[in-house]
């Protein structure tokens, strides 16, 4: 007790002395910064835009539990982000495979800009980045939708940001292993969308099917919620996509035509797929289309042409769907399609840098084989897989140590229930 | 008395509404019903999977009429719901013991 009293000093000085020295003006950016700030605030909306999308999916008894599952991450990732995440991604860097704990609780963190970004501070860098650790575990949640215990999905989140994420993040994007290996990833395609979509593969499979599936019909039952979902998703995917570029200009606007044009192109492929195979185009294919489209970019933003861009669309509007028919076949309950969309279109995305690549859109990327150099579609594979199998790995020890703690499931009566009143105690409609 | 009952296309509740009244009907009572009849469900596609949606959505009607006047409301409510498709609904006519309007206590024909 009396060693711990006299800690108390220096912990109160710790959290107190500022790390924010107001110092270097000098080399900062304004437009830059302001541009990475607006983009944290439209990646952040993702996130509520990624539970509406989910939640109008599911059944009326869940839809507050799914809604939950992705509002949740908003809290639970930016505390876990600024104390060690932060520091694990993008901390002095050990072995290549991890960040050093040199940064924990933001320590040295401040205005002055980082060598990630160099003309914005360090900590809008930091908090653009918090963004994306949120919403990557938010989207496995549509695997392991309507049947999830609370408390398990909280230390789900919570270990799979710390183990997965936030490793492979510093391999790509925090002067890790892969990055040093030449594997380009835009704004996420490896980092947030293969990792999420593979685990929501694991997860799938390890939490197993509804119950009643696939017998009993599951319809969505609220598909403007989830048309309103997507909608903000596209929005934000600007922030996304072109403020990966971290600085504003020319990169980040060519970042952001790419983004819109295979949105729309996935968008058009879907409903088209679908008006041939069953008769008629759907809006829920519709805004499935666009989020496929979107994620599938997403690597290959800042580094392909807007007409390679309406290629990458279309191919994702193709590909996503075919493999959205696949679950059926195989026949795990991959819920909302995480891995389907997610999963698929991030690894397509990321091969796509392979194939589309040119350096005539960014001096700092590579060309891909259309362009005369067929090693970057290897390196890219390379990438791809390790972080698949890493992510495969990982995910199941996570979900198997908790379902043998706390349990992954709720129990029969409370699935019948549903979400809404036996977590949280309270529903969504009174109608 | 007789309890006229029908379940009818949702737009069509307007239809039915003028025509009940222009039939000097004083009241009814609505609900949002689902079912299916001869013409069964449909099929829907949600991604891909198939569902067949065996209930569909109609609103039913419920009025309360005279003897004398039960002819005269069946008539009405076929002018408003008809629309000659598969699916215009069914009506449904049945004895009624008694009525009650609970503001005065005032029983049978007299009370509707």
């Amino acid at each position: 007790m009396k060693g711990f009293c006299r800690k108390i000093p220096a912990l109160l000085a710790f959290i107190l002395t500022p790390s924010v020295a107001l110092a270097a003006e000098g080399r900062i950016d304004t437009g830059d910064t302001t541009w990475l700030l607006v983009s944290a605030a439209l990646v952040m909306l993702m996130t509520p835009g990624l539970a509406l999308f989910y939640g109008g999916m599911v059944r009326r008894k869940n839809v507050l539990g799914t809604i939950m599952h992705s509002f949740i991450a908003l809290a639970v990732i930016t505390i876990q982000w600024i104390l060690i995440g932060y520091t694990l991604s993008f901390g002095p860097d050990v072995n290549g495979f991890i960040g050093s704990l040199a940064w924990f609780g933001l320590k040295g963190v401040g205005v002055e800009p980082s060598s990630y970004a160099p003309t914005v501070p360090h900590l809008a860098f930091m908090i653009y980045q918090a963004m994306f650790a949120i919403i990557t575990p938010a989207l496995i949640s549509g695997a392991f939708a309507e049947r999830m215990k609370f408390s398990a999905y909280l230390l789900f989140i919570l270990l799979w940001a710390t183990f997965v994420y936030d490793p492979v993040a510093h391999w790509i994007w925090g002067g890790g292993w892969l990055s040093k290996l030449g594997v380009l990833d835009f704004a996420g395609g490896i980092v947030v969308h293969a990792t999420a979509g593979v685990s929501a593969l694991a997860a799938a499979i390890i939490v197993g099917s509804r119950r009643g599936y696939p017998e009993e019909p599951m319809t969505p039952h609220n598909l403007p919620m989830t048309v309103l979902g997507a909608g903000l998703l596209w929005f934000g995917w600007f922030g996304f996509n072109a403020g990966s570029a971290l600085a504003s200009g020319g990169l980040a606007t060519v970042a952001l035509v790419n983004t819109h044009t295979a949105a729309a192109s996935a968008t058009l492929t879907w409903i088209i797929v679908e008006w041939l195979r069953y008769g008629k185009p759907t809006m829920f294919g519709a805004a499935t289309g666009c989020i496929a489209g979107l994620a599938t970019i997403t690597p290959a933003a800042g580094f392909v042409t807007p007409m390679s861009a309406l290629i990458i669309g279309i191919a994702a509007g193709i590909i996503c769907f075919m493999g959205l028919k696949a679950k059926g076949k195989i026949g795990y309950d991959d819920s909302l399609d995480a891995f389907g969309v997610h999963g698929i279109g991030g690894v397509l995305g990321t091969l796509s840098i392979g194939l589309l690549a040119t350096t005539a859109i960014n001096p700092g990327g590579a060309n891909g084989i259309l362009y005369g150099n067929a090693h970057q579609m290897t390196v890219q594979l390379i990438g791809a897989g390790v972080v698949a199998l890493y992510s495969l790995v990982v995910s199941v020890i996570i979900l198997k140590i908790i379902d043998w703690t706390v349990g992954l499931r709720i129990d029969e009566e409370s699935e019948v229930q549903g979400l809404d009143v036996t977590q949280h105690g309270e529903e969504g409609y009174f109608f | 008395m007789k309890m006229v009952s029908a379940v009818i296309k949702h737009y069509r509740l307007d239809e039915v509404r003028k025509a009940l009244l222009d039939a000097g009907v004083q009241g009814m009572t609505i609900v949002d019903v689902k079912g299916f009849g001869r013409q069964k469900g449909q099929l829907e596609v949600y991604r891909g999977v198939e569902y067949e949606v065996t209930f569909l959505p109609k609103v039913k009607i419920e009025v309360a009429v005279p003897d004398e006047r039960v002819e005269d409301v069946i008539d009405a409510i076929i002018s408003g719901a008809r629309t000659g498709e598969i699916g215009d609904g069914k009506i449904f006519v049945y004895d009624l013991q008694d009525v009650v309007r609970i503001r005065t206590g005032k029983r049978g024909k007299e009370a509707i």
